[in-house]
Protein backbone atom coordinates (compact mmCIF):
# COMPACT_ATOMS: atom_id res chain seq x y z
CA UNK A 1 0.00 0.00 0.00
CA UNK A 2 2.77 2.37 0.99
CA UNK A 3 4.67 1.63 -2.21
CA UNK A 4 1.48 2.26 -4.22
CA UNK A 5 1.00 5.64 -2.57
CA UNK A 6 4.62 6.65 -3.02
CA UNK A 7 4.66 5.38 -6.59
CA UNK A 8 1.48 7.19 -7.64
CA UNK A 9 1.88 10.13 -5.29
CA UNK A 10 1.84 12.74 -8.07
CA UNK A 11 -1.28 11.62 -9.95
CA UNK A 12 -3.07 10.94 -6.65
CA UNK A 13 -2.46 14.51 -5.52
CA UNK A 14 -3.75 15.80 -8.84
CA UNK A 15 -6.85 13.62 -8.61
CA UNK A 16 -7.49 14.78 -5.06
CA UNK A 17 -7.21 18.43 -6.14
CA UNK A 18 -9.56 17.92 -9.06
CA UNK A 19 -12.04 15.96 -6.97
CA UNK A 20 -12.14 18.62 -4.26
CA UNK A 21 -12.80 21.32 -6.84
CA UNK A 22 -15.44 19.24 -8.60
CA UNK A 23 -17.31 18.88 -5.32
CA UNK A 24 -16.91 22.60 -4.74
CA UNK A 25 -18.30 23.35 -8.19
CA UNK A 26 -21.21 20.99 -7.66
CA UNK A 27 -22.23 22.70 -4.43
CA UNK A 28 -22.09 26.12 -6.10
CA UNK A 29 -24.11 25.03 -9.11
CA UNK A 30 -26.75 23.31 -6.96
CA UNK A 31 -27.24 26.44 -4.87
CA UNK A 32 -30.48 28.25 -5.66
CA UNK A 33 -29.74 31.58 -7.35
CA UNK A 34 -30.62 34.66 -5.34
CA UNK A 35 -30.07 38.15 -6.76
CA UNK A 36 -29.32 39.65 -3.36
CA UNK A 37 -26.80 36.90 -2.50
CA UNK A 38 -25.29 35.53 -5.71
CA UNK A 39 -22.71 33.42 -3.85
CA UNK A 40 -22.55 31.23 -0.78
CA UNK A 41 -20.87 32.86 2.22
CA UNK A 42 -17.60 30.94 1.77
CA UNK A 43 -17.37 31.78 -1.92
CA UNK A 44 -18.22 35.41 -1.25
CA UNK A 45 -15.48 35.49 1.35
CA UNK A 46 -12.94 34.18 -1.14
CA UNK A 47 -14.01 36.78 -3.68
CA UNK A 48 -13.81 39.46 -1.02
CA UNK A 49 -10.24 38.48 -0.08
CA UNK A 50 -9.08 38.45 -3.67
CA UNK A 51 -10.77 41.77 -4.27
CA UNK A 52 -9.17 43.23 -1.14
CA UNK A 53 -5.72 42.21 -2.40
CA UNK A 54 -6.10 43.27 -6.03
CA UNK A 55 -8.40 46.28 -6.00
CA UNK A 56 -5.95 48.66 -4.23
CA UNK A 57 -3.49 47.90 -7.01
CA UNK A 58 -6.19 48.68 -9.56
CA UNK A 59 -7.14 51.88 -7.77
CA UNK A 60 -3.54 53.08 -7.82
CA UNK A 61 -3.24 52.27 -11.52
CA UNK A 62 -6.56 53.92 -12.34
CA UNK A 63 -5.96 57.11 -10.39
CA UNK A 64 -2.33 57.49 -11.42
CA UNK A 65 -3.33 56.83 -15.02
CA UNK A 66 -5.93 59.56 -14.75
CA UNK A 67 -3.45 61.94 -13.17
CA UNK A 68 -0.90 61.33 -15.92
CA UNK A 69 -3.55 61.71 -18.59
CA UNK A 70 -4.85 64.92 -17.02
CA UNK A 71 -1.34 66.38 -16.74
CA UNK A 72 -0.47 65.54 -20.32
CA UNK A 73 -3.79 66.88 -21.54
CA UNK A 74 -3.21 70.11 -19.60
CA UNK A 75 0.22 70.54 -21.15
CA UNK A 76 -0.99 69.73 -24.62
CA UNK A 77 -3.99 71.96 -24.05
CA UNK A 78 -1.80 74.90 -23.12
CA UNK A 79 0.11 74.57 -26.38
CA UNK A 80 -3.07 74.35 -28.34
CA UNK A 81 -4.65 77.38 -26.71
CA UNK A 82 -2.91 79.96 -28.89
CA UNK A 83 -3.67 78.13 -32.13
CA UNK A 84 -7.21 77.55 -30.98
CA UNK A 85 -7.64 81.21 -30.16
CA UNK A 86 -7.10 82.27 -33.76
CA UNK A 87 -9.32 79.52 -35.06
CA UNK A 88 -12.03 80.32 -32.52
CA UNK A 89 -12.21 83.95 -33.58
CA UNK A 90 -12.98 82.80 -37.09
CA UNK A 91 -15.48 80.32 -35.75
CA UNK A 92 -17.29 83.01 -33.76
CA UNK A 93 -18.05 84.89 -36.95
CA UNK A 94 -19.27 81.72 -38.56
CA UNK A 95 -21.36 80.79 -35.55
CA UNK A 96 -23.10 84.14 -35.52
CA UNK A 97 -24.43 83.32 -38.94
CA UNK A 98 -25.48 79.84 -37.89
CA UNK A 99 -27.15 80.96 -34.67
CA UNK A 100 -30.33 81.98 -36.38
CA UNK A 101 -30.65 78.60 -38.04
CA UNK A 102 -30.18 76.85 -34.73
CA UNK A 103 -33.06 78.61 -33.03
CA UNK A 104 -35.48 75.88 -34.09
CA UNK A 105 -33.15 73.20 -32.82
CA UNK A 106 -33.03 74.94 -29.46
CA UNK A 107 -36.76 74.53 -29.07
CA UNK A 108 -36.39 70.85 -29.83
CA UNK A 109 -33.59 70.56 -27.29
CA UNK A 110 -35.81 72.05 -24.60
CA UNK A 111 -38.37 69.35 -25.28
CA UNK A 112 -35.72 66.66 -25.09
CA UNK A 113 -34.45 68.07 -21.83
CA UNK A 114 -37.93 67.91 -20.41
CA UNK A 115 -38.07 64.29 -21.46
CA UNK A 116 -34.76 63.65 -19.75
CA UNK A 117 -36.00 65.30 -16.57
CA UNK A 118 -39.08 63.11 -16.79
CA UNK A 119 -36.93 60.02 -17.07
CA UNK A 120 -34.80 61.11 -14.18
CA UNK A 121 -37.97 61.34 -12.17
CA UNK A 122 -38.15 57.56 -12.10
CA UNK A 123 -34.54 57.26 -11.03
CA UNK A 124 -34.88 58.77 -7.61
CA UNK A 125 -31.22 58.44 -6.70
CA UNK A 126 -28.12 57.38 -8.55
CA UNK A 127 -24.53 57.02 -7.43
CA UNK A 128 -21.72 57.68 -9.91
CA UNK A 129 -19.00 55.04 -9.78
CA UNK A 130 -15.75 54.64 -11.61
CA UNK A 131 -14.62 51.47 -13.33
CA UNK A 132 -11.28 50.43 -11.85
CA UNK A 133 -10.85 46.98 -13.33
CA UNK A 134 -12.30 44.03 -15.19
CA UNK A 135 -12.62 40.31 -14.55
CA UNK A 136 -9.62 39.83 -16.82
CA UNK A 137 -11.38 37.01 -18.61
CA UNK A 138 -13.65 36.89 -21.63
CA UNK A 139 -15.54 34.03 -20.00
CA UNK A 140 -16.93 36.46 -17.47
CA UNK A 141 -17.90 39.98 -18.54
CA UNK A 142 -17.60 41.72 -15.25
CA UNK A 143 -16.22 45.10 -14.17
CA UNK A 144 -14.95 46.30 -10.82
CA UNK A 145 -16.37 49.60 -9.49
CA UNK A 146 -14.75 51.87 -6.93
CA UNK A 147 -17.95 52.16 -4.86
CA UNK A 148 -19.37 49.55 -2.53
CA UNK A 149 -21.67 48.89 0.40
CA UNK A 150 -20.33 51.99 2.21
CA UNK A 151 -21.80 54.11 -0.58
CA UNK A 152 -25.20 52.48 -0.33
CA UNK A 153 -24.79 49.94 -3.11
CA UNK A 154 -26.50 46.56 -2.89
CA UNK A 155 -26.41 43.44 -5.09
CA UNK A 156 -28.93 43.48 -7.93
CA UNK A 157 -29.01 47.26 -8.38
CA UNK A 158 -29.23 48.35 -12.03
CA UNK A 159 -26.33 50.22 -13.58
CA UNK A 160 -26.74 52.64 -16.48
CA UNK A 161 -24.94 55.35 -18.41
CA UNK A 162 -26.46 58.29 -20.30
CA UNK A 163 -26.21 56.08 -23.41
CA UNK A 164 -28.17 53.15 -22.01
CA UNK A 165 -28.28 50.11 -19.78
CA UNK A 166 -24.97 48.60 -18.69
CA UNK A 167 -25.81 45.76 -16.32
CA UNK A 168 -26.43 45.14 -12.64
CA UNK A 169 -24.39 44.76 -9.49
CA UNK A 170 -23.37 41.23 -8.64
CA UNK A 171 -21.29 41.09 -5.47
CA UNK A 172 -20.92 44.22 -3.36
CA UNK A 173 -18.00 44.53 -0.97
CA UNK A 174 -17.12 47.32 1.45
CA UNK A 175 -15.59 49.82 -0.93
CA UNK A 176 -15.78 48.00 -4.26
CA UNK A 177 -18.41 46.10 -6.18
CA UNK A 178 -18.72 43.79 -9.15
CA UNK A 179 -20.75 45.00 -12.12
CA UNK A 180 -22.09 42.14 -14.23
CA UNK A 181 -22.41 43.46 -17.76
CA UNK A 182 -25.54 42.83 -19.77
CA UNK A 183 -23.32 41.10 -22.34
CA UNK A 184 -22.28 38.37 -19.87
CA UNK A 185 -23.62 34.93 -20.71
CA UNK A 186 -25.51 34.83 -17.39
CA UNK A 187 -27.12 38.27 -17.80
CA UNK A 188 -30.54 39.17 -19.16
CA UNK A 189 -33.16 41.91 -19.17
CA UNK A 190 -36.80 42.34 -20.07
CA UNK A 191 -37.06 44.53 -23.14
CA UNK A 192 -39.57 45.97 -25.56
CA UNK A 193 -38.98 46.74 -29.24
CA UNK A 194 -39.77 50.43 -29.60
CA UNK A 195 -41.52 50.34 -32.97
CA UNK A 196 -43.60 47.19 -32.64
CA UNK A 197 -43.96 47.17 -28.82
CA UNK A 198 -43.11 43.46 -28.86
CA UNK A 199 -41.83 42.31 -25.48
CA UNK A 200 -38.82 40.03 -25.31
CA UNK A 201 -35.84 38.99 -23.22
CA UNK A 202 -32.39 40.13 -24.20
CA UNK A 203 -29.52 37.94 -23.03
CA UNK A 204 -25.76 38.08 -23.12
CA UNK A 205 -23.76 35.37 -24.83
CA UNK A 206 -20.38 33.67 -24.65
CA UNK A 207 -19.17 35.92 -27.45
CA UNK A 208 -20.27 39.05 -25.59
CA UNK A 209 -23.11 39.90 -27.96
CA UNK A 210 -26.63 40.79 -26.85
CA UNK A 211 -29.19 38.40 -28.27
CA UNK A 212 -32.96 38.00 -28.29
CA UNK A 213 -33.81 34.35 -28.81
CA UNK A 214 -37.39 34.00 -27.59
CA UNK A 215 -39.25 35.55 -30.52
CA UNK A 216 -40.82 33.79 -33.46
CA UNK A 217 -40.24 35.28 -36.94
CA UNK A 218 -42.04 38.59 -37.41
CA UNK A 219 -41.67 40.73 -40.52
CA UNK A 220 -42.29 43.88 -38.50
CA UNK A 221 -38.98 43.45 -36.68
CA UNK A 222 -36.42 45.41 -38.64
CA UNK A 223 -32.69 46.05 -38.39
CA UNK A 224 -32.11 49.40 -36.72
CA UNK A 225 -35.16 49.22 -34.43
CA UNK A 226 -34.48 50.53 -30.97
CA UNK A 227 -34.70 48.16 -28.00
CA UNK A 228 -35.73 49.59 -24.63
CA UNK A 229 -36.07 48.14 -21.16
CA UNK A 230 -39.64 47.05 -20.43
CA UNK A 231 -39.37 47.23 -16.66
CA UNK A 232 -40.99 43.81 -16.47
CA UNK A 233 -37.91 42.19 -14.97
CA UNK A 234 -38.20 44.29 -11.80
CA UNK A 235 -34.51 45.14 -12.11
CA UNK A 236 -34.05 47.80 -14.77
CA UNK A 237 -36.06 51.02 -14.92
CA UNK A 238 -38.53 51.18 -17.75
CA UNK A 239 -37.81 52.91 -21.06
CA UNK A 240 -34.01 53.00 -20.94
CA UNK A 241 -32.13 52.30 -24.16
CA UNK A 242 -30.65 48.83 -24.44
CA UNK A 243 -29.49 49.07 -28.04
CA UNK A 244 -30.50 48.76 -31.66
CA UNK A 245 -31.21 45.63 -33.67
CA UNK A 246 -28.09 44.70 -35.62
CA UNK A 247 -29.31 41.56 -37.38
CA UNK A 248 -32.38 39.35 -37.60
CA UNK A 249 -31.96 35.74 -38.74
CA UNK A 250 -33.43 32.31 -38.03
CA UNK A 251 -31.95 30.73 -34.92
CA UNK A 252 -29.76 27.88 -36.25
CA UNK A 253 -30.32 25.88 -33.05
CA UNK A 254 -34.11 26.38 -32.81
CA UNK A 255 -35.47 26.94 -36.28
CA UNK A 256 -38.94 28.09 -35.19
CA UNK A 257 -37.37 31.06 -33.40
CA UNK A 258 -35.50 34.13 -34.57
CA UNK A 259 -32.03 35.11 -33.44
CA UNK A 260 -31.90 38.87 -33.06
CA UNK A 261 -28.52 40.43 -32.33
CA UNK A 262 -28.69 43.76 -30.52
CA UNK A 263 -25.91 46.32 -30.66
CA UNK A 264 -25.62 47.78 -27.15
CA UNK A 265 -26.44 51.47 -26.77
CA UNK A 266 -23.80 51.87 -24.06
CA UNK A 267 -20.18 51.22 -24.96
CA UNK A 268 -19.82 48.18 -22.75
CA UNK A 269 -16.14 47.65 -23.47
CA UNK A 270 -15.09 51.26 -22.91
CA UNK A 271 -16.83 52.24 -19.71
CA UNK A 272 -15.16 54.72 -17.39
CA UNK A 273 -17.94 56.10 -15.22
CA UNK A 274 -21.35 54.56 -14.63
CA UNK A 275 -24.48 55.40 -12.65
CA UNK A 276 -25.79 52.90 -10.13
CA UNK A 277 -29.53 53.34 -9.58
CA UNK A 278 -29.79 53.06 -5.81
CA UNK A 279 -33.40 54.16 -5.55
CA UNK A 280 -36.16 53.68 -8.05
CA UNK A 281 -39.77 54.72 -7.84
CA UNK A 282 -42.91 53.63 -9.64
CA UNK A 283 -44.23 57.15 -9.35
CA UNK A 284 -42.85 60.43 -10.52
CA UNK A 285 -41.81 63.01 -7.99
CA UNK A 286 -44.24 66.00 -7.83
CA UNK A 287 -41.85 68.32 -9.67
CA UNK A 288 -41.44 65.94 -12.59
CA UNK A 289 -45.16 65.23 -12.63
CA UNK A 290 -45.88 68.95 -12.88
CA UNK A 291 -43.35 69.30 -15.71
CA UNK A 292 -44.83 66.31 -17.50
CA UNK A 293 -48.29 67.86 -17.23
CA UNK A 294 -46.97 71.13 -18.59
CA UNK A 295 -45.29 69.26 -21.44
CA UNK A 296 -48.47 67.39 -22.32
CA UNK A 297 -50.45 70.68 -22.34
CA UNK A 298 -47.93 72.21 -24.72
CA UNK A 299 -48.15 69.07 -26.84
CA UNK A 300 -51.95 69.28 -26.90
CA UNK A 301 -51.79 72.94 -27.86
CA UNK A 302 -49.39 72.10 -30.68
CA UNK A 303 -51.71 69.40 -31.95
CA UNK A 304 -54.71 71.72 -31.97
CA UNK A 305 -52.77 74.02 -34.30
CA UNK A 306 -52.20 71.22 -36.79
CA UNK A 307 -54.71 70.82 -39.65
CA UNK A 308 -57.18 68.06 -38.85
CA UNK A 309 -57.59 65.04 -41.08
CA UNK A 310 -61.26 65.85 -41.75
CA UNK A 311 -60.86 69.56 -41.72
CA UNK A 312 -62.33 70.65 -45.01
CA UNK A 313 -64.51 73.52 -46.12
CA UNK A 314 -67.00 72.73 -43.39
CA UNK A 315 -70.01 71.87 -45.54
CA UNK A 316 -69.13 68.22 -46.14
CA UNK A 317 -71.49 65.63 -44.55
CA UNK A 318 -70.12 63.12 -42.11
CA UNK A 319 -69.23 60.11 -44.20
CA UNK A 320 -69.73 56.41 -43.44
CA UNK A 321 -65.97 56.15 -42.85
CA UNK A 322 -66.26 58.45 -39.86
CA UNK A 323 -69.01 56.28 -38.45
CA UNK A 324 -66.80 53.25 -38.78
CA UNK A 325 -63.86 54.86 -36.98
CA UNK A 326 -62.29 52.38 -34.53
CA UNK A 327 -63.56 52.79 -30.99
CA UNK A 328 -61.11 53.79 -28.27
CA UNK A 329 -58.94 51.14 -26.61
CA UNK A 330 -60.60 48.93 -23.99
CA UNK A 331 -64.01 49.81 -25.45
CA UNK A 332 -66.64 47.06 -25.53
CA UNK A 333 -67.21 47.96 -29.18
CA UNK A 334 -63.63 47.14 -30.08
CA UNK A 335 -64.73 44.29 -32.37
CA UNK A 336 -66.37 45.94 -35.41
CA UNK A 337 -69.95 44.98 -36.15
CA UNK A 338 -70.83 43.39 -39.48
CA UNK A 339 -72.30 45.88 -41.92
CA UNK A 340 -75.68 45.05 -43.56
CA UNK A 341 -75.29 43.03 -46.74
CA UNK A 342 -76.34 44.78 -49.93
CA UNK A 343 -76.40 41.78 -52.29
CA UNK A 344 -76.74 38.52 -50.33
CA UNK A 345 -75.76 35.29 -52.02
CA UNK A 346 -74.93 31.72 -51.03
CA UNK A 347 -71.63 32.86 -49.50
CA UNK A 348 -73.19 35.46 -47.23
CA UNK A 349 -72.92 34.65 -43.53
CA UNK A 350 -76.16 33.29 -42.07
CA UNK A 351 -77.69 32.42 -45.42
CA UNK A 352 -76.65 28.76 -45.46
CA UNK A 353 -78.96 26.55 -43.36
CA UNK A 354 -77.49 24.44 -40.58
CA UNK A 355 -76.35 20.93 -41.51
CA UNK A 356 -79.17 19.47 -39.39
CA UNK A 357 -81.76 21.24 -41.53
CA UNK A 358 -80.47 19.79 -44.78
CA UNK A 359 -82.21 16.70 -46.23
CA UNK A 360 -80.23 14.42 -48.54
CA UNK A 361 -81.65 14.86 -52.03
CA UNK A 362 -84.18 17.28 -50.59
CA UNK A 363 -85.45 20.27 -52.45
CA UNK A 364 -84.22 22.82 -49.86
CA UNK A 365 -81.33 24.07 -51.87
CA UNK A 366 -78.87 26.67 -50.81
CA UNK A 367 -80.17 29.06 -53.41
CA UNK A 368 -83.64 28.76 -51.90
CA UNK A 369 -82.37 29.71 -48.53
CA UNK A 370 -81.17 33.12 -49.66
CA UNK A 371 -83.41 35.51 -47.80
CA UNK A 372 -85.26 37.95 -49.92
CA UNK A 373 -86.23 41.34 -48.78
CA UNK A 374 -83.60 41.69 -46.11
CA UNK A 375 -82.83 45.23 -45.12
CA UNK A 376 -80.65 46.79 -47.70
CA UNK A 377 -81.25 44.11 -50.34
CA UNK A 378 -82.37 45.24 -53.78
CA UNK A 379 -86.00 44.57 -54.58
CA UNK B 1 35.56 13.99 -7.04
CA UNK B 2 32.77 16.44 -6.29
CA UNK B 3 30.89 16.33 -3.01
CA UNK B 4 27.61 15.73 -4.78
CA UNK B 5 26.48 14.97 -8.31
CA UNK B 6 23.38 15.60 -10.37
CA UNK B 7 21.74 12.38 -11.40
CA UNK B 8 18.91 13.61 -13.61
CA UNK B 9 17.74 16.57 -15.70
CA UNK B 10 15.32 17.35 -12.91
CA UNK B 11 18.09 17.69 -10.35
CA UNK B 12 20.25 19.54 -12.87
CA UNK B 13 17.66 22.17 -13.79
CA UNK B 14 15.29 22.37 -10.83
CA UNK B 15 14.74 25.94 -9.72
CA UNK B 16 13.13 27.65 -6.80
CA UNK B 17 11.89 31.15 -6.26
CA UNK B 18 11.82 33.55 -3.33
CA UNK B 19 8.50 33.91 -1.51
CA UNK B 20 8.11 37.44 -2.81
CA UNK B 21 8.43 36.27 -6.41
CA UNK B 22 6.22 33.22 -5.84
CA UNK B 23 3.36 35.32 -4.48
CA UNK B 24 4.09 38.66 -6.13
CA UNK B 25 4.48 37.65 -9.78
CA UNK B 26 1.13 35.84 -10.09
CA UNK B 27 -0.62 38.65 -8.21
CA UNK B 28 0.91 41.35 -10.41
CA UNK B 29 0.06 39.38 -13.53
CA UNK B 30 -3.49 38.88 -12.28
CA UNK B 31 -3.76 42.60 -11.48
CA UNK B 32 -2.47 43.54 -14.93
CA UNK B 33 -4.85 41.01 -16.46
CA UNK B 34 -7.76 42.71 -14.70
CA UNK B 35 -6.67 46.26 -15.39
CA UNK B 36 -5.43 46.10 -18.98
CA UNK B 37 -8.80 45.29 -20.68
CA UNK B 38 -10.22 48.46 -19.12
CA UNK B 39 -7.95 50.48 -21.41
CA UNK B 40 -7.52 48.00 -24.25
CA UNK B 41 -10.54 45.67 -24.42
CA UNK B 42 -8.74 43.47 -26.93
CA UNK B 43 -6.32 42.33 -24.21
CA UNK B 44 -9.07 40.11 -22.80
CA UNK B 45 -7.56 37.54 -25.11
CA UNK B 46 -4.51 37.34 -22.84
CA UNK B 47 -4.27 34.78 -20.06
CA UNK B 48 -1.38 36.05 -17.96
CA UNK B 49 -2.26 33.87 -14.93
CA UNK B 50 -1.90 30.79 -17.14
CA UNK B 51 1.50 32.01 -18.30
CA UNK B 52 2.50 32.33 -14.63
CA UNK B 53 1.35 28.75 -14.02
CA UNK B 54 3.35 27.42 -16.97
CA UNK B 55 6.46 29.36 -16.02
CA UNK B 56 6.53 28.25 -12.38
CA UNK B 57 5.48 24.68 -13.15
CA UNK B 58 8.09 24.15 -15.81
CA UNK B 59 10.85 25.82 -13.77
CA UNK B 60 10.15 23.86 -10.58
CA UNK B 61 9.86 20.52 -12.39
CA UNK B 62 7.78 19.11 -9.59
CA UNK B 63 4.33 17.86 -10.66
CA UNK B 64 2.78 18.28 -7.22
CA UNK B 65 4.12 21.83 -6.92
CA UNK B 66 2.93 22.49 -10.47
CA UNK B 67 -0.58 21.21 -9.75
CA UNK B 68 -0.78 23.20 -6.51
CA UNK B 69 0.47 26.37 -8.21
CA UNK B 70 -2.09 25.91 -10.97
CA UNK B 71 -4.88 25.30 -8.48
CA UNK B 72 -4.12 28.33 -6.35
CA UNK B 73 -3.67 30.73 -9.28
CA UNK B 74 -6.77 29.32 -10.98
CA UNK B 75 -8.90 29.67 -7.85
CA UNK B 76 -7.75 33.25 -7.34
CA UNK B 77 -8.55 33.97 -10.98
CA UNK B 78 -12.02 32.45 -10.54
CA UNK B 79 -12.59 34.51 -7.42
CA UNK B 80 -11.78 37.65 -9.39
CA UNK B 81 -14.49 36.83 -11.93
CA UNK B 82 -18.17 36.06 -11.62
CA UNK B 83 -17.56 32.43 -12.55
CA UNK B 84 -18.12 29.55 -10.13
CA UNK B 85 -14.95 28.92 -8.13
CA UNK B 86 -13.01 25.97 -9.49
CA UNK B 87 -13.37 26.28 -13.26
CA UNK B 88 -9.95 27.78 -13.84
CA UNK B 89 -8.64 26.04 -10.72
CA UNK B 90 -9.19 22.62 -12.28
CA UNK B 91 -7.96 23.52 -15.73
CA UNK B 92 -4.82 25.20 -14.45
CA UNK B 93 -4.09 22.38 -11.99
CA UNK B 94 -3.87 19.99 -14.92
CA UNK B 95 -1.76 22.44 -16.93
CA UNK B 96 0.61 22.89 -13.98
CA UNK B 97 0.89 19.14 -13.47
CA UNK B 98 1.51 18.36 -17.14
CA UNK B 99 3.89 21.32 -17.53
CA UNK B 100 6.02 20.11 -14.62
CA UNK B 101 5.97 16.54 -15.89
CA UNK B 102 7.16 17.66 -19.32
CA UNK B 103 9.81 19.81 -17.67
CA UNK B 104 11.29 16.69 -16.12
CA UNK B 105 11.58 14.96 -19.48
CA UNK B 106 12.76 17.59 -21.93
CA UNK B 107 14.95 20.67 -22.11
CA UNK B 108 12.52 23.46 -21.47
CA UNK B 109 15.09 26.21 -21.72
CA UNK B 110 15.15 26.18 -25.50
CA UNK B 111 12.93 28.64 -27.31
CA UNK B 112 11.26 26.03 -29.50
CA UNK B 113 10.29 23.83 -26.56
CA UNK B 114 8.88 26.81 -24.73
CA UNK B 115 6.80 27.84 -27.71
CA UNK B 116 5.42 24.33 -28.09
CA UNK B 117 4.62 23.98 -24.37
CA UNK B 118 2.92 27.37 -24.11
CA UNK B 119 0.95 26.96 -27.33
CA UNK B 120 -0.11 23.43 -26.41
CA UNK B 121 -1.04 24.43 -22.86
CA UNK B 122 -3.30 27.22 -24.07
CA UNK B 123 -5.16 24.96 -26.47
CA UNK B 124 -5.38 22.25 -23.82
CA UNK B 125 -6.82 24.74 -21.34
CA UNK B 126 -9.44 25.89 -23.88
CA UNK B 127 -10.47 22.28 -24.40
CA UNK B 128 -10.65 21.63 -20.67
CA UNK B 129 -12.69 24.76 -20.02
CA UNK B 130 -15.11 23.69 -22.73
CA UNK B 131 -15.35 20.27 -21.13
CA UNK B 132 -15.94 21.70 -17.66
CA UNK B 133 -18.68 24.03 -18.93
CA UNK B 134 -20.33 21.27 -20.95
CA UNK B 135 -20.02 18.28 -18.65
CA UNK B 136 -19.71 19.62 -15.11
CA UNK B 137 -21.76 22.81 -15.37
CA UNK B 138 -24.24 21.42 -17.88
CA UNK B 139 -24.15 24.39 -20.24
CA UNK B 140 -25.01 22.91 -23.65
CA UNK B 141 -24.98 26.38 -25.19
CA UNK B 142 -21.31 26.87 -24.36
CA UNK B 143 -19.22 26.46 -27.49
CA UNK B 144 -15.47 26.58 -27.80
CA UNK B 145 -14.69 28.87 -30.71
CA UNK B 146 -11.58 27.10 -31.90
CA UNK B 147 -10.45 29.78 -34.31
CA UNK B 148 -10.58 32.31 -31.50
CA UNK B 149 -8.77 29.89 -29.19
CA UNK B 150 -6.10 29.38 -31.82
CA UNK B 151 -5.63 33.14 -32.03
CA UNK B 152 -5.51 33.29 -28.24
CA UNK B 153 -2.78 30.64 -28.19
CA UNK B 154 -0.71 32.53 -30.76
CA UNK B 155 -1.05 35.90 -29.00
CA UNK B 156 -0.24 34.48 -25.57
CA UNK B 157 2.76 32.60 -26.91
CA UNK B 158 4.11 35.81 -28.41
CA UNK B 159 3.62 37.60 -25.08
CA UNK B 160 5.05 34.69 -23.07
CA UNK B 161 8.46 34.58 -24.73
CA UNK B 162 9.70 37.99 -23.50
CA UNK B 163 7.81 37.55 -20.22
CA UNK B 164 9.55 34.24 -19.49
CA UNK B 165 12.87 35.74 -20.47
CA UNK B 166 12.27 38.49 -17.91
CA UNK B 167 11.09 36.09 -15.21
CA UNK B 168 14.12 33.84 -15.77
CA UNK B 169 16.11 36.45 -13.83
CA UNK B 170 14.30 35.55 -10.63
CA UNK B 171 15.23 31.86 -10.82
CA UNK B 172 17.41 30.42 -8.09
CA UNK B 173 19.01 26.99 -8.46
CA UNK B 174 17.46 24.57 -5.98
Amino acid sequence: MESFLSRFKNPLVLIALLLAQTIGLATQVRRVADASRPDAEEVRLLRLWVDAVISPFERVLTYSGQAIRAASERYAGFRRVQEDNVALKQQVDQLKLERAALADDAVQTQKLRALLDFRQGYLQKTVAAQVIGTSGSDQSRLLILDKGAKDGLRPGMPVITPDGVVGKLRDVFGSTSQLLLLSDATSGAGVVLETTRIRAIVKGSATGKLEILNLTPDLRIKVGDRVLTSGGDQVYPRGIAVGTIESVAPDPERLQYTKIVVKPAAKLDQLETVLVVVDMSDHLDPKSEEELLKESQIHAADESKLPSLHEGNGDEPVSATDAAMPPPDNSRDLVPKTKPVLHPDKYTMGTVPAASDLVPGGGKSVEQSVPVGKPGAPK
Amino acid sequence: MPDHSYTSRRELEEYRFSAVVTVGVPLVLLGVQRYLPKIFPQTLILDLPLLAVIFFAVARRNPIAGALTGTVIGLVQDAATGLPIGINGMAKAVIGYVGSSIGVQVDVESLLTRVVIIFGSLLAQSGMLGLIHHVLLGEPGFHVLWLHELLRAVVNTVVAIPLFWFLDRFKQRA
